[in-house]
């Protein structure tokens, strides 16, 4: 076994276990380098299959070096260097182990070269994520992540049920592109867009992701979602169908996130929001869309987390996660605010950071291709995006209101890794050659030119205009929205308590009325056919003559008329 | 407006009244920068003048007042499911 063969995920999941052995400044510096030297390890991995295992007949291909898995791989270790940095003052150790166990089998997802490993990788995933949900400590988490295992174990059921179904038709456990046009691969589809958070299961990102800790949710933002992009990208690239989910899932973050009070919350909505633009770019197919899909779940993990730790920051110095309880914070913690504004404009992709130079091929391959609805409806959301995360959190949470409240920025190692992180969102939209190269197709797209700089400008500033014209209508107000898990969080509820609320009362009503019936049925019985019954009875031949005579006068009757 | 002194700078009103004027002209500017940069059209309507102003706006305010009906249905106090 060479070094080239080493599972690079596993350096992440089998160190993680190490790390409730270490204390202080080892632990540190093993949160640290375990991401670092999985990366080394993965650069080291040669194009084609590198590990192959004999199993059950069959040949597993747990690492297999590809483009597309090579550009995921980097950008969820890097990931999990800049959350491991910013988690080092986590105490927990649950968290810190399940959230690199979780990076680790991420990782291993992109490295899979058959079904069979990403779908272990995958409920490893699911698992371990839900581990960091829980291990918040707090009731709201505990349920929270037993709802998010619910609908992950039922992702993954459907996926296997796929995977079965899929390896009978094929004959092939190879993981290679395909269309949903049989049950089995609609079956693989669902089992991915559940991960997606695509309709009708969107909701359990939102619901769980915001009550996991101060660091949890900076882990949480990058993996499930984009592990499933990565599989959509390789396995259903040009599915049109994705189009569709896509747009609704842009559109569905967009309108929820507007509503929302929770800023974290507000930030999971947002998620969607951007998964949605990638899918759409799988769902175009085209090489200019797939480049667009794949470099901005790159940028997107990115400054996405940049805003989560900025969240988190203030979640851990203030204690609060409402928009009606924050505001004014910029006076007291300048560097979260700053970074925060940097992770928003990222997201909005004005010209100069990573969001630009990446979420402009999507828009440009739907010009190219024609598609003129969803072009309208892209452009429309480009300027929501800016609506409801680039403006929304930050001006929510650091100025809006004066709270009172003056918390100072948070220890070193959180600043250092939204530095980080910063720094690499203006980075990329400053100069996204290198970003380009690692990109599945060579990139014939110019992101800075006059009109698309003027023309990305015009859009988002007056998306801004608007936002301060319409502020009197956004006011915060202590809600939430009602989703499609108010279904199985309500509904299903209800129904389970009326079963055993009323269910007791109901089974012995009809337990009881039961048994009547089959009493009075048995004495009837017992009655026309006993001992002492009418046809028990011996009869006078007189009642047998009299019988016989009125027989016989009836048909005379008849007879006559 | 004594108390207005000690507050930062950035949120005196005299700031917030300046930036709402700088923000303007801003906006004038990029749009009026139209003129001079205009990109490839393919879709009629998106080269119409100032089209992304015009139309960021106008799916903006189209997104909040839809937000906001929706808001009107599937709002509930935020300790909805704690009972």
């Amino acid at each position: 076994m060479t070094v080239s063969s080493v599972p690079p995920g596993l350096i992440l999941i089998v160190g993680a276990l190490l790390l409730p052995l270490t204390v202080g400044a080892v632990r540190s510096a093993v949160l640290l380098a375990l991401p670092l030297i999985a990366l080394a390890v993965l650069w080291q991995v040669p194009d084609g299959p590198a590990l192959t295992i004999a199993f059950l007949g069959t040949e597993l291909v747990p690492v297999q070096g590809t483009t597309l898995g090579r550009l995921f791989g980097t950008v969820f270790l890097i990931m999990a260097f800049a959350g491991g940095l910013f988690a080092m003052g986590q105490k927990r150790n649950t968290e810190l182990v399940a959230a690199y166990v979780y990076a680790g089998s991420a990782v291993s997802v992109t490295q899979a070269g058959d079904l069979l490993t990403i779908l272990v990788f995958w409920e490893v995933m699911a698992v371990a994520s839900g581990l960091v949900i829980w291990s918040a400590g707090t009731k709201a988490a505990y349920r929270a992540a037993m709802r998010y295992m619910m609908v992950h174990l039922l992702g993954g059921v459907l996926l296997m049920a796929g995977i079965a179904g899929y390896v009978v038709e094929t004959g092939s456990l190879a993981f290679v592109a395909m269309q949903p046009e049989s049950v089995a691969t609609w079956l693989i589809l669902i089992g991915f867009l559940v991960n997606a958070g695509a309709p009708p299961l969107s909701s359990w990102l939102p619901d769980a992701y915001p009550e996991t800790s101060y660091s949890g949710m900076v882990f949480l933002s990058a993996f499930t979602t984009k592990t499933a992009v990565y599989v959509l990208l390789v396995g259903f690239a040009g599915s049109q169908v994705l189009i569709y989910f896509g747009l609704y899932m842009i559109f569905y973050g967009i309108i929820y996130a507007l509503l929302e009070n929770d800023m974290r919350r507000i930030l999971a909505y947002s998620i969607i929001n951007q998964v949605g633009f990638m899918v759409v770019g799988i769902g175009i197919g085209t090489e200019m869309a797939l480049n667009g899909a794949a470099s901005h779940a790159f940028a997107h993990i990115i400054y996405k987390a940049l805003l989560l730790m900025s969240a988190g920051s203030v979640l851990h110095m203030t204690g609060k996660r409402k928009c009606t309880d924050l505001g004014g914070l910029f006076q007291s913690m300048p560097l979260t605010a700053t970074f925060g504004i940097i992770g928003a404009l990222s997201i909005s992709a004005f010209p100069l950071t990573s969001g630009f130079i990446s979420k402009s091929m999507i828009s440009q391959a739907a010009f190219d291709e024609h598609l003129a609805f969803a072009w309208f409806l892209l452009t429309a959301a480009s300027a929501g995006v800016f609506l409801h995360a680039g403006i929304k959190f930050p001006w929510f949470v650091f100025f809006q209101k004066d709270s009172g409240l003056r918390p100072p920025d948070p220890p070193g190692h959180m600043r250092l890794a939204m530095l980080f992180f910063a720094v690499l969102c203006i980075g990329l939209g400053v100069f996204p050659g290198p970003l380009y190269k690692l990109l599945p197709f060579a990139v014939e797209f110019v992101p800075y030119t006059v009109p698309h700089v003027v023309n990305m400008l015009q859009l988002l500033l007056f998306s801004g205009l608007a936002f301060f014209l319409l502020l009197p209508l956004m006011k915060r107000t202590l809600t939430i929205s009602l989703d499609t898990d108010w279904v199985y969080r309500r509904l299903g509820q209800r129904i389970a308590e009326a079963v055993l609320t009323q269910g007791g009362a109901l089974y012995l009503g009809f337990r009881q009325a039961a048994v009547r019936r089959v009493g009075q049925a048995i004495g009837l019985v017992f009655r026309v056919t006993g001992p002492e019954s009418v046809f028990a009875r011996t009869w006078h031949t007189g009642n047998a003559i009299m019988a016989v005579t009125a027989v016989l006068a009836v048909v005379l009757a008849l007879f006559f008329f | 407006m004594n108390d207005d002194k000690n507050k930062p700078w950035l949120v005196r009103r005299r700031t917030i009244r300046l930036l709402w004027w700088v923000g303007g002209l801003v906006l004038a500017a990029i749009t009026v920068g139209d003129l001079g940069a205009h990109g490839y059209t393919g879709f009629v309507i998106d080269g119409s003048f100032a089209f992304y102003s015009w139309f960021g706006l106008a799916s903006c305010v189209a997104m909040v007042l839809f937000a906001k009906g929706l808001g009107a249905f599937l709002k509930r106090s935020d300790d909805y499911y704690d009972g």
